[in-house]
């Protein structure tokens, strides 16, 4: 599924009570759970900036991105943190099972137009690994801790997830 | 323009309540790769117990950024947006988001700091049901404002 371009959405699942959702018990701290590569081309900035309505110029903008000291266009911080929590929220498979969801930004995604081919080309790539921090069975809770780079540099830290299962 | 740090402390409601609909929650679903059949089809969403298609777990900060925009844009609030760096995020929910929820949200300036030339913003957003009585989901955001220097 990760290597799929962005441009074409990939497929919906029909995920129902009776998938096989994660047990508590069988969680295993410092077990890694989700690892994805999220492809990311300008149109998906494009696209999170129609849904969520931020329209920064710095999102969409070469021209204005460097006036302001930045190495090109780069990613909404809020477009990584979705695309990261849509994994894991995938192998929670209720997204309501999230309860909370924290993370710092701490180096811009660039995200260059596409040099040749079609616009929705990707061109950057966000790379995540979550792994099992903290089992609690009295309150039902998981909290999964999620590394995120891109090109190497790590994009976003002190990332959990608090995931309610059973 | 510095950051008006006499602020801290002051609250913004959203003047109209944030209606949650059933589009907005399949763009945004799309817009982050959230692929549960539940962000689009009712029936799915009703397999786990929600009335309506359930919104992706950042779907808040659409209601948020738009209230925290009501401190932010101020015109005494001294925030340069173009030197503005989003710092950290957080979604603490009670309860997912469904299409069909009628969402009040107040913005509270939690801390303006400063350090460095620089201004660190915390603010936090509570969104509740329209009547304020049920508590949905509240999002904490952290902004930086650039120094002129910096």
């Amino acid at each position: 599924m990760s290597d799929q371009p962005t441009g074409v959405p990939r497929e919906e699942y029909r995920p129902s009570p009776s998938d096989i959702a994660p047990k508590l018990a069988d969680l295993q701290v410092g077990r890694t759970v989700v690892t994805a590569s999220i492809p990311l081309s300008r149109a998906d900035l494009v696209r999170y900036a129609g849904a969520s309505g931020d329209y920064n110029h710095i999102h969409w903008n070469e021209r204005f991105a460097r006036e302001v000291g930045l190495e090109n266009v780069i990613t909404h911080g809020m477009l990584t943190m979705g695309s990261v929590i849509s994994r894991i929220a995938e192998w929670a498979v209720d997204p309501g099972a999230i309860v909370d969801y924290r993370t710092r930004f701490t180096s811009p995604v660039v995200v260059p137009d596409a040099e040749s081919g079609a616009p929705d080309t990707p061109t950057t790539s966000l790379e995540m690994t979550a792994s099992v921090g903290a089992v609690d069975t009295e309150a039902g809770i998981a909290r999964l801790d999620v590394e995120v780079t891109s090109g190497g540099t790590k994009v976003l830290g002190r990332t959990q997830v608090k995931v309610r299962l059973s | 323009m510095a950051v008006n740090t006499e602020l801290q402390g002051s609250s913004y409601p959203l003047a109209q309540p944030f209606e949650v609909t059933r589009e907005a929650i399949a763009q945004f679903a799309r817009a982050t790769g959230a692929n549960s059949r539940s962000h689009f089809d009712p029936e799915s969403a009703a397999q786990f117990g929600y009335s309506d298609v359930v919104a992706p777990p950042t779907f808040a900060v659409i209601p948020a950024q738009r209230t925290e925009a009501l401190y932010i844009t101020r015109p005494d609030a001294g925030i340069d947006f173009a030197r503005v760096v989003h710092g950290s995020e957080q979604f603490t929910y009670t309860r997912p988001i469904v299409a069909g929820d009628v969402l009040a949200a107040t913005c509270h300036v939690d801390g303006i700091r400063e350090a460095g030339g620089h201004a660190m913003i915390t603010t936090r957003t509570e969104l509740t049901t329209a009547d304020g009585d049920e508590p949905v989901a509240t999002v904490v955001s952290t902004i930086v404002v650039r120094g002129e220097d910096a």
